[in-house]
């Protein structure tokens, strides 16, 4: 495969290391609060659950072997087709990055 | 006038003598060489042996034609039956003629002798055969044939499981084998390339050379790949005349253009092997296969990673054998091929002919064979009005036209005649004495590389072939390859193909003729096998697959063509089914009367043909497998005469023998007691290193460490713990705070990388806000722990008078910027690892060899030496230090007994799942120390279990970590983890260690054996 980085250009796979799904979000847990119910289901979804979906996925991929940077890499997993990718960089935070 | 066949050794043994004499004659002027004609270099004459008898041949040669044109028809014998085989093919594709080629440390099995190129000395013995190639007594195989057929391995060897190592595998390994490896390490050496270009063009013949000339005229960068020694695909073995050319010479001048084209790259000898994601392409250029050794700094062979924007498949096609009795003996060969060594290589590979063919190809192998010289006895066309052309071809030539099928070919060793069923007289066989049979089944377009990546190829009844179904993005396919058979289609679609790839890529089409051809039959009628054959017909003469096996898997059920082809194993050879896998498809689907299409068609993976694993490997073997890392202090502790072990890709220093040492454990005891009493001083620079600055920095490590790093003073270090968002531990080290806004931190030497790139995901993927930036310095600083009561003494000399370092000044956890030996910057961290009075000093690496040096000249009065892991290990397990096998992954801040580092005060990674009942539950195996109270030895990895009880899982409650055994206390000290863990002091229990066969009474006890109160180290 060929990721096109957006500070690098395009770079064979071998060069990025992968994370997984870029859809899942951090949840926000107050000091003290208890690990159950709602809270146990985010936290065990965001570290433990994840879809296997076939056609487009949001991914996170990080450029090792180059810039350093986590991307958020579209990809066609039956195809593997690269749909789009940008810098991770705040993508997350400006929930910009969801269930497609 | 023509015994039947046989395969008895006895009949082997009697035909011994004569026939080797007259196929085997030693003669320089060999007998089937043509006078004339041909691209073989007749000034060049090579002097090469098979099986131990010296031949000639010529260069440009392959090894198969100089063996036919020696009139050796015999090259080898078969997988399983162990039948007689000769050379089926010209080309890749060939199943039979495997030869291990050269000898020693070089010789290489299964090499097929149709693609090796023929050099001067160049030796190949046949194989699969015992003791000989014409007298083989594993011959006897095709006795009992009828009970080694499809699924034989399946049935016979399953039962009893534990016969199959001893007895089943080592018997078949020795009767089915093919080649032998050298078995000695390759002397050779292999790499790896990368190009990148516009439009790689596979394939060199009538519709590659046209699409490379299309795209390289066009201004495109063109890389063209062809997996012969010489370029021109069919165009070589062909007699047609491309505007009035004879078409050999034609593809000369093109290639002359495309070579002075400077944006054209031609690979020879370079095979195409894979198609991957994204316009990726494997390529094996075998750079001096064709010599007997590699020049100097030659590699042997290179494998390619091409990155291309467009490609054109344009890898012709492979013949299909017809299927009738005794289809595979020595004599019966692919009409291509006959056309092939008549034309490209002046050889005859036979005397007397007969044609049997389905399909208008047999015009052209009519005509040839009669050009050559060679009487064709028969022409055999199962046709009826269809066969025209080829009727009329053989009415020119003088040739007998049979409308029928060969039914059995006879003979044993070489072919002898044929038998032939009329279609006007199926009563009635008719036999034609013959030593050649130039078959056709019709051809199959090469469409492997286009389904590489999943697309299906599509049938085609017209064509009664395969084509290319769904291609990879940027993949075209031109001429044979894409069902286009005639020569003309080949070219003109070569030519569109190119022009149109170079388009895509922004070069605008340059006009490109298209030269004057004849025009020619390509007329089919599918035949899948002959229906009244006698003897054995081959589907897959590798794997010795016959149409009885196919029925037979019919019969059973394995109707699926994966079932098909792993039941009877069709197309699961070297050659993976290149010349089978379409005739057992179709005669499946006649078996099932369903379509082909309906029947399926086996998915084609890389490699198209056999790489050696070596060639992949490239330069990464033994030594280079990985890079080496060595600290800046290596080659002062080599002239230590260090002992050095891998850790990760660096070489650390294990310990330092002296003369007199018995045994690694007297250097490390030497080493501790060193430490402990005086001074030692180790190499730590293998730590992960990050420097991280910004005004958010705290904070972000407040978010990444279980306890807080915001609250560290400036000038402090202190001992932090990572955790993983799912709670366990990932790795500790130390956090010192230079500035406000300016961290240090080390990881552990194992997960330098991996941290790197958690904090990068941290800060950019959760935190992007944060204003910190950080940077691996792993390789800036050299790093060295001294530690012993008189560590301090000897920093004092060496660190520049201005600095204060006493114990006041600078007290057990201080960290600050310092200089050494008059101005050189570095840092001093006042923690210890040891348990005793430390520092880590860190300079930078240009400095750290000369800083070693003086550490230890400075040292020396006060018997300061060095120490190696195996030292820092004992100390750490006395000190009650967790280390990587405690921290393995499975482990919490509880587990190893810190959880009071963990902060409750903060958010960080970890912290809420680090909360989970199941991870708080009180029987969680927790760490402690032990020490034997019996005699026996222990391991790491013993299970703890209590006294008395039965060795089991459900008895087991923990296990061994780290032990070692301690000079200091002169006895043995251990860590673990025990269910309960610190609950349980002073318990007896057992290491109980299977695999080494050790049992021995422990003692449990708390983990820190050495200075438990701390005192040393603040001294
Ligand atoms: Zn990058």
């Amino acid at each position: 495969m060929r990721i096109p980085c957006p500070y690098c250009g395009e770079r064979g796979n071998a060069e990025y290391a992968y994370l997984g799904d870029a859809g899942v979000s951090r949840p926000q847990t107050p000091l003290g609060a208890a690990l159950e119910g709602a809270t146990l289901d985010a936290w065990m979804n965001y570290v433990y659950l994840r879809d296997n979906p076939a056609g487009a996925h949001r991914e996170l991929w990080y450029h090792a072997s180059g810039c350093r940077a986590w991307l958020i890499v579209t990809r066609n997993v039956s195809t593997h087709e690269i749909l789009n990718v940008e810098a991770a960089n705040g993508a997350i935070r400006d929930g910009r990055v969801g269930a497609l | 006038m023509v015994d039947a066949a046989s395969n008895k050794p006895a009949r082997a043994a009697a035909e011994f003598a004569p026939v080797r004499q007259t196929a085997a004659a030693p003669s320089a002027a060999s007998p089937y060489r043509l006078a004339t004609g041909g691209i073989v270099d007749r000034s060049a004459p090579l002097l090469f042996s098979f099986d131990g008898r010296n031949y000639g041949g010529l260069r440009g040669d392959t090894l198969a034609s100089a063996l036919l044109a020696n009139g050796v028809r015999l090259v080898g014998r078969s997988f399983k039956y162990h039948r007689p085989r000769g050379i089926l093919a010209a080309g890749s594709e060939e199943p039979n003629a495997l030869v291990e080629l050269r000898e020693g440390a070089r010789r290489e099995p299964n090499t097929r002798a149709t693609v090796a190129e023929l050099y001067e000395g160049l030796a190949a013995v046949s194989q699969n055969r015992w003791p000989s190639l014409w007298f083989d007594c594993m011959a006897v195989n095709s006795l009992f044939s009828p009970i080694i057929g499809a699924g034989f391995y399946y049935k016979t060897f399953m039962w009893p499981a534990s016969f199959w190592e001893k007895l089943y595998e080592p018997m078949i390994r020795r009767a089915a084998g093919l080649g032998r490896a050298a078995g000695m390490p390759d002397p050779d050496t292999y790499e790896k390339a990368f190009a990148h270009c516009d439009v790689l063009v596979i394939g060199s013949g009538p519709a590659g050379l046209m699409a490379a000339l299309a795209a390289g005229r066009a201004g495109a960068r063109v890389i063209l790949c062809d997996e012969d020694f010489e370029f021109g695909g069919r165009l070589l073995a062909e007699c047609r005349d491309i505007d009035g050319r004879p078409c050999a010479q034609w593809a000369g001048s093109l290639l002359a253009e495309l070579a002075s084209l400077p944006e054209v790259r031609m690979l020879k000898r370079t095979t195409v092997f894979g198609a991957y994601d994204h316009g990726v392409y494997a390529a094996i250029e075998r750079v001096a296969d064709h010599l007997a050794t590699p020049s100097p700094h030659m590699p042997r062979q290179r494998v390619w990673n091409i990155v291309a924007k467009r490609t054109v498949l344009a890898a012709g096609a492979i013949e299909r054998p017809l299927v009738f009795g005794n289809n595979d003996r020595p004599g019966v060969m692919l009409g291509g091929a006959v056309r092939a060594y008549l034309n490209r290589f002046a050889v005859k590979p036979g005397t007397r002919a007969v044609v049997f063919a389905n399909n208008d190809d047999a015009v052209a192998t009519l005509l040839d064979l009669a050009a050559a010289g060679i009487s064709v006895q028969a022409c055999v066309d199962p046709r009826g009005a269809d066969a025209g052309v080829v009727r009329a071809a053989a009415q020119r030539i003088g040739t007998r036209f049979v409308n029928g099928a060969v039914v059995r070919a006879r003979g044993g060793h070489r072919l002898r005649a044929v038998d032939v069923s009329a279609v006007a007289e199926p009563w009635h066989k008719l036999t034609f004495p013959c030593d050649l049979l130039a078959m056709s089944g019709g051809w199959s377009p090469s469409v492997h590389l286009s389904s590489h990546l999943g697309g299906r190829p599509q049938w085609s009844d017209a064509l009664a072939a395969f084509v290319p179904g769904p291609l990879p993005r940027g993949m075209s396919v031109a001429g044979a390859a894409a069902g286009e058979f005639g020569l003309a289609a080949c070219l003109a679609g070569g030519a569109k193909a190119g022009a149109e790839a170079a388009g895509d890529c922004g070069f605008a089409a340059k006009p490109v003729a298209m030269p004057g051809i004849g025009p020619e039959p390509i007329g089919i009628a599918a035949l899948w096998r002959v229906r009244a054959k006698r003897g054995k017909a081959f589907v897959d003469f590798q794997n010795d697959v016959t149409v009885s096996d196919i029925e037979l898997a019919e019969r059973e059920g394995f109707r699926a063509v994966e079932h098909l082809k792993r039941y009877t194993t069709l197309g699961m050879a070297t050659d993976q089914g290149k010349t089978a896998n379409v005739n057992g498809l179709a005669i499946m689907a006649e078996l099932t009367e369903k379509t082909i299409p309906a029947t399926g068609a086996t998915r084609f993976r890389p490699p198209y043909t056999p790489v050696a694993i070596g060639a992949l490997a490239g330069h990464h073997r033994r030594k280079d497998f990985k890079p080496t890392r060595l600290t800046p202090g290596h080659a002062w502790a080599q002239e230590q005469g260090a002992v050095f072990m891998e850790t990760g890709l660096w070489l650390r220093a294990q310990y330092f023998p002296q003369p007199g040492d018995n045994s690694w454990l007297d250097a490390c005891n030497r080493e501790v007691t060193a430490t402990r009493n005086a001074v030692g001083v180790c190499d730590v620079s293998t730590l992960g290193k990050i420097d991280l600055q910004g005004t958010d920095a705290g904070l972000f490590l407040d978010r990444l460490y279980a306890n807080a790093m915001s609250s560290l003073p400036v000038g402090r270090a202190r001992y932090g713990l990572m955790l993983r968002e799912d709670g366990f531990v990932l790795d500790d080290g130390t956090v010192s705070r230079l500035a406000e806004d300016h961290f240090f931190v080390t990881t552990t030497t194992a997960n330098a990388a991996r941290v790197m790139q958690h904090m990068d995901f941290c800060h950019q993927v959760l935190w992007p806000d944060l204003d910190v930036q950080f940077v691996s310095v792993s390789d800036q600083w050299a790093q060295y722990s001294l530690a012993g009561p008189k560590a301090r003494e000897v920093l004092q000399k060496l660190v520049d008078g201005q600095h204060d370092i006493s114990n006041t000044a600078f007290p057990y956890m201080a960290a600050g910027e310092v200089t050494v030996g008059g101005g050189v910057p570095a840092r001093l961290f006042r923690i210890s690892f040891s348990g005793e009075l430390a520092y880590e000093i860190s300079v930078p690496a240009r400095f750290g060899d000369a800083v070693i040096r003086a550490v230890v000249a400075a040292g020396a009065p006060l018997g300061i030496r060095p120490y190696g892991l195996e030292a820092l290990s004992v100390m750490r397990i006395e000190k009650g230090h967790v280390g990587g096998a405690e921290i393995n992954g499975q482990t919490t801040a509880r587990d190893l007994g810190l959880e009071r580092m963990v902060s409750s005060k903060k958010d960080f990674i970890g912290r809420v799942m680090a909360g989970r009942p199941a991870l708080l539950a009180p029987d969680r195996p927790a760490f402690v120390g032990f020490k034997s109270v019996g005699d026996g030895a222990i391991g790491a990895g013993a299970h703890f279990l209590p006294v008395g009880a039965e060795p089991s899982a459900r008895n087991d409650e923990g296990h061994v970590t780290s032990v070692a055994y301690s000079p200091t206390l002169g006895h043995l000290v251990g860590l673990g983890l025990l269910k309960g863990g610190s609950k349980r002091l002073g318990e007896k229990m057992r290491a109980y260690d299977p695999l080494r066969g050790r049992d021995t009474l422990i003692e449990v006890c708390s983990p820190v054996f050495y200075d438990p109160e701390g005192a040393r180290l603040r001294a």
